[in-house]
């Protein structure tokens, strides 16, 4: 019977998770979509299902709402140059360059790191970037100094974060690519910087943009990170869970988190046709 | 606070809308209350409880007690082996003690509504919402031994009774205070003018606390410092004196390095010396005194902001005998001793000063000072009820929350 | 997979020399932190203020009695056990359902599973906390940990069982079905070992993502069922309990190196296992 209908198969299959994903978690979204048209009552602190736009009008029309949401996307975006500039060559080490026994050693010397707790990495950078921490005992011999707490601290806090999350994906891809590209366009007269500007780097693209939806995301909804080392900075997540936790407004934060959505959606289907998705 | 800064601070926030709401439509056209917290029977005004029976005398235990307190009131030693005051009660009375931790005053006012816990430990955004809603019995101290030895400025107040009947015992207390670095910022500073108008003086290197509720400060300041502005309380302003907070806060942010809001964090500032001056708790100087920090903290002469928690017991109590056991053990002595250091707090039976592991520190902590009492204004949520009694509309803590953000930009 | 022997791919020795230098000075500077962690665990100052004062084993003798740790430790076991098994089951039936269907809709039942990875944490929190809460009136728990968590993991299940269908192809199972074995003993006997690493390497990296997750766990978790990383970020909160929140950072790094060798020695590739690269 099942063999004969391949749709009811499908079908039958498909229930569970689409009933998880497109019901359970689609359905979160919308009521949170919702929850950011409603209002919160400021004598009572519930929640009030009366249909509004207000939320949208504070978060469009308040100046510093604008300037959060677009230091977050610049910082984010930066975070993701910076790790994809990083894990790139490294990446194409491990993928292309390393043996099978090296190549081992360096995916688990790249996996440790996620495993130490994502706040003790933090704190750690705290440390490190301090008015007296090893950064500043490093540069000053230079005639530098540490970048101290502030946004440049966050962006490199982040990247050091994420960056397995980037380098991961690339390896991937890269590995998958046959060496013997490599030979057909040496072959072919190219030098090394031209295969890798010419094949490798476009065939392993769509690796690069798998990982960049990892530490965009990451970068993008992030609000501890900046907590403890951003100095007086804010991120998007900041007003979200601000606007959650102690104001109880639950319908702004919904709103505010709408923009992180908007966002995250417009950078999935931009980077769709590259094939990225099935990279992840 | 200390054990969870956002939480708590978030219970400030979420809570006491109602209650408050109810004390504050109640308030007879306020006097200002002076330097500190008003008594209860100057401003309570119109302000009626429900009628809840009180309990005239201590029956057998139940055997058991559902505690529902904020992190790091009733420790039993499974965060710390050696931090332990449950297990004692528990051999003691012979009720065993189910302890509940709770984020929010928000989520211990819902929690206490459905009646599953005896007793709470109330900040004081959420102590009058309790009273109104009838979720707490008035409690009869003459039951409770060590009612006696608590510090008597803790008594009687706005946020813990009615008229003169107490609605419960008050657990510990705190300021917060003004800290700085000796090496640094000389000569030492006697004003929160310090990290406002003076603040260039140490530009970057200045410390905040980083929540809305840090409005209040600068409100404070103002109050003092700017009469013409009419801030009567700093947890009630009008727009107009919002504003005047924001504005100052922002122009001390030019000047801030960054705004700390755990404990960890701003010891490891003052300590490396990204910061040298800024609001802290007596526990976080302590612990920075402790290693090695050149750092002092003063309450500056206009006062400062602060908080006050208070046990109370469930007017739907199951166990209502052994909450009284509790309510009487963790306010005795060596209880309180115990809780307050390691909390980090002043105690409000002053005669655990006697038994604290350090023997200064109820002094360093002030736990007997009344005249220092006297000048905190214990952290309250704003409403937009004006909770100094003025017949006008004022700003919330959703607009805090807003205007925080603008000021951090 | 790929790796040929020779490694005589068409890079000059200097380019290939100065890619190894720089993968090794990154990947220094990686360590150079989690250093910092290791010796901060040994730091007899409070606040691990730098350089050490002196060393001292206390916090580790502190970190082994801590059953607040311990409890956090098995919650936070028990959370992602939970999730990735919701995960494997999920995730294998989608890609199954996948599989050799062209149906409209599909492209989007791929992003859809992918969304819960793709969008902040912060969005999924807060949605599933405003579900749970607002919408359905549900009291956090374990279980709305377990839901969220189980959310984003099931796409690291999906894309190892989906790459391992498009490597290997339908050839056995269409082999064994022209043999008469109906499709549960196809299953059974040759779909599911054929998956069998795959679903390990997808539990694996599921297992990690719950265990390692603070964002979501914060907005799903009620006060009462703290995970280790809730507990780690309570205690740096505590005076005189952030060492010890180094020392399980500490152990939690070198623990770590169990799953990896498992993985590697269970999946063959290191890279199939643990990041689904096919």
């Amino acid at each position: 019977m099942i063999d004969r209908r391949p749709g009811l198969r499908v079908g039958l299959l498909l229930t569970p998770p689409m009933l998880w994903l497109g019901v359970a978690y689609l359905g979160a979204l919308a009521a949170l979509l919702v929850t950011s048209l409603w209002t919160q009552n400021d004598f009572t602190g519930s929640i009030e299902r009366a249909w509004t736009l207000e939320n949208f009008r504070t978060l469009f029309t308040v100046d510093v709402y604008r300037t959060i949401t677009l230091r977050t996307i610049g910082i984010a975006a930066l975070v993701t140059v910076i790790d994809v500039v990083l894990a790139f060559p490294i990446a194409l080490y491990m993928a292309k360059v390393a043996s099978p026994r090296l190549q081992r050693i360096l995916v688990i010397s790249v996996l440790t790191p996620l495993w130490a707790s994502y706040l003790v990495k933090a704190y750690a950078w705290r440390g490190m970037l301090s008015a007296d921490g090893p950064i500043a005992w490093i540069a000053r011999p230079f005639g530098l100094d540490t970048p101290g707490y502030g946004l440049p601290a966050v962006v490199i806090t982040l990247s050091y974060l994420w960056l397995p999350y980037m380098i991961l994906p690339v390896y991937a891809g890269l590995e998958r690519l046959p060496d013997s590209l490599f030979e057909a366009s040496a072959d072919l007269g190219a030098g090394a910087w031209t295969t890798l500007r010419r094949v490798v780097f476009p065939m392993a693209f769509p690796a690069v943009v798998a990982g960049s939806i990892f530490t965009f995301s990451l970068s993008m909804g992030d609000y501890i990170a900046v907590k403890i080392v951003g100095g007086t900075g804010q991120l998007l997540g900041n007003v979200v869970y601000d606007n959650q936790g102690a104001a109880n407004n639950l319908p702004f934060a919904a709103a505010v988190a709408t923009v992180p959505i908007v966002v995250m959606l417009a950078y999935l289907t931009a980077v769709r046709r590259t094939g990225a998705l099935e990279n992840l | 606070m200390r054990r969870n800064p956002t939480k708590r601070l978030a219970a400030l926030a979420c809570a006491g809308v109602l209650a408050l709401a109810a004390t504050a439509c109640g308030t007879s056209s306020g006097d200002g209350g002076g330097d500190g917290g008003p008594k209860a029977d100057e401003k309570q005004g119109g302000f009626t409880a429900p009628d809840v029976p009180m309990t005239d005398a201590i029956g057998d235990p139940e055997g058991q007690v559902n505690i529902l307190a904020w992190p790091g009131y009733a420790e039993d030693g499974s965060t710390d082996k050696s931090v332990d005051w449950v297990t004692p009660f528990e051999k003691e009375s012979g009720c065993q003690a189910n302890v509940k931790y709770f984020g929010t005053s928000d989520e211990a006012v819902q929690l206490m509504k459905t009646g599953e816990y005896d007793v709470v430990s109330a900040s004081g955004d959420a102590t009058l919402r309790l009273i109104a809603g009838g979720d707490v019995a008035p409690v009869n101290t003459d039951l409770l031994t060590n009612y006696a030895d608590i510090a008597p400025f803790l008594k009687d107040q706005l946020f813990n009774s009615v008229g003169d009947q107490m609605y419960g015992v008050p657990h510990g207390w705190g300021a917060n205070l003004l800290m700085y670095n000796t090496d640094v910022v000389k000569p030492a500073p006697t004003s929160w003018s310090a990290v406002f108008d003076d603040a260039s003086t140490y530009a970057g290197k200045v410390t905040a606390y980083d929540s809305p509720i840090y409005i209040a400060d600068a409100a404070l300041y103002l109050m003092k410092t700017q009469p013409d502005l009419g801030i009567e309380n700093p947890y009630a302003l009008d727009k107009d004196q919002l504003a005047a907070a924001v504005d100052l806060l922002k122009a001390q942010k030019g000047n801030v390095s960054e705004y700390w809001s755990d404990y960890l964090k701003e010891v490891q500032a003052f300590k490396t010396g990204d910061s040298v001056i800024g609001t802290t708790w007596q526990v976080i100087a302590s612990v920075a005194q402790g290693e090695g920090a050149p750092v002092e903290a003063v309450l500056p002469e206009e006062g400062a902001t602060g908080w006050s928690d208070t046990w109370m017991i469930s007017s739907k109590a199951k166990n209502p005998n052994c909450g009284y056991l509790w309510m009487d053990y963790i306010t005795s002595p060596k209880a309180q001793a115990a809780v307050a250091e390691y909390f980090g707090e002043a105690p409000a039976n002053t005669k655990a000063c006697e038994l604290t592991s350090d023997k200064t520190f109820c002094d360093t902590y002030h736990a007997e000072d009344a005249d220092f009492a006297s000048q905190i204004w214990y952290w309250t949520t704003p409403i937009s009820q004006c909770l100094d009694g003025r017949d006008e509309t004022c700003t919330d803590y959703g607009e805090w929350t807003t205007a925080w953000t603008e000021v951090k930009g | 997979m790929a790796t040929s022997s020779s490694r005589s791919i068409a890079m000059s020795r200097g380019l290939r020399r100065s890619l190894g230098g720089f993968t090794v000075l990154v990947l220094a500077v990686v360590y150079v932190p989690l250093l910092l962690v290791l010796i901060n665990s040994f730091n007899t100052d409070n606040t691990f203020g730098w350089p050490p004062p002196g060393f001292t084993l206390h916090w580790w003798k502190v970190a082994a009695e801590s059953s607040g740790a311990r409890d956090a430790l098995v919650t936070s076991v028990e959370v992602a056990l939970c999730a990735t098994a919701v995960a494997l089951v999920l995730g294998t039936l989608a890609a199954m359902g996948l599989r050799r269907t062209r149906f409209f809709g599909r492209n989007a039942i791929s992003l859809l599973i992918i969304l819960p990875i793709a969008l902040p944490g912060i969005v999924t929190g807060l949605a599933f906390q405003n579900g749970f809460r607002t919408i359905l009136g549900v009291q956090l728990s374990i279980w709305t940990i377990v839901i969220a968590h189980a959310t984003f993991c099931i796409v690291t299940v999906f894309n190892n069982v989906q790459a391992r269908f498009q490597r290997l192809g339908a050839s056995y199972e269409q082999a064994s079905m022209d043999l008469g074995a109906g499709r549960w003993t196809t299953f059974r006997l040759i779909t599911f070992p054929m998956l069998r690493s795959s679903l390990l390497a997808g539990a694996l990296l599921s297992f990690g993502l719950s265990f390692d997750e603070i964002v979501v766990t914060t907005f799903t978790a009620s006060s009462q069922d703290q995970t280790l990383p809730i507990w780690i970020l309570q205690n740096l909160f505590r005076p005189n309990q952030a060492p010890v929140v180094n020392v399980v950072a500490a152990v939690l790094v070198i623990a770590s190196a169990v799953p990896i060798y498992l993985a590697q020695r269970l999946s063959g590739s290191t890279a199939e296992g643990l990041t689904g690269a096919r």
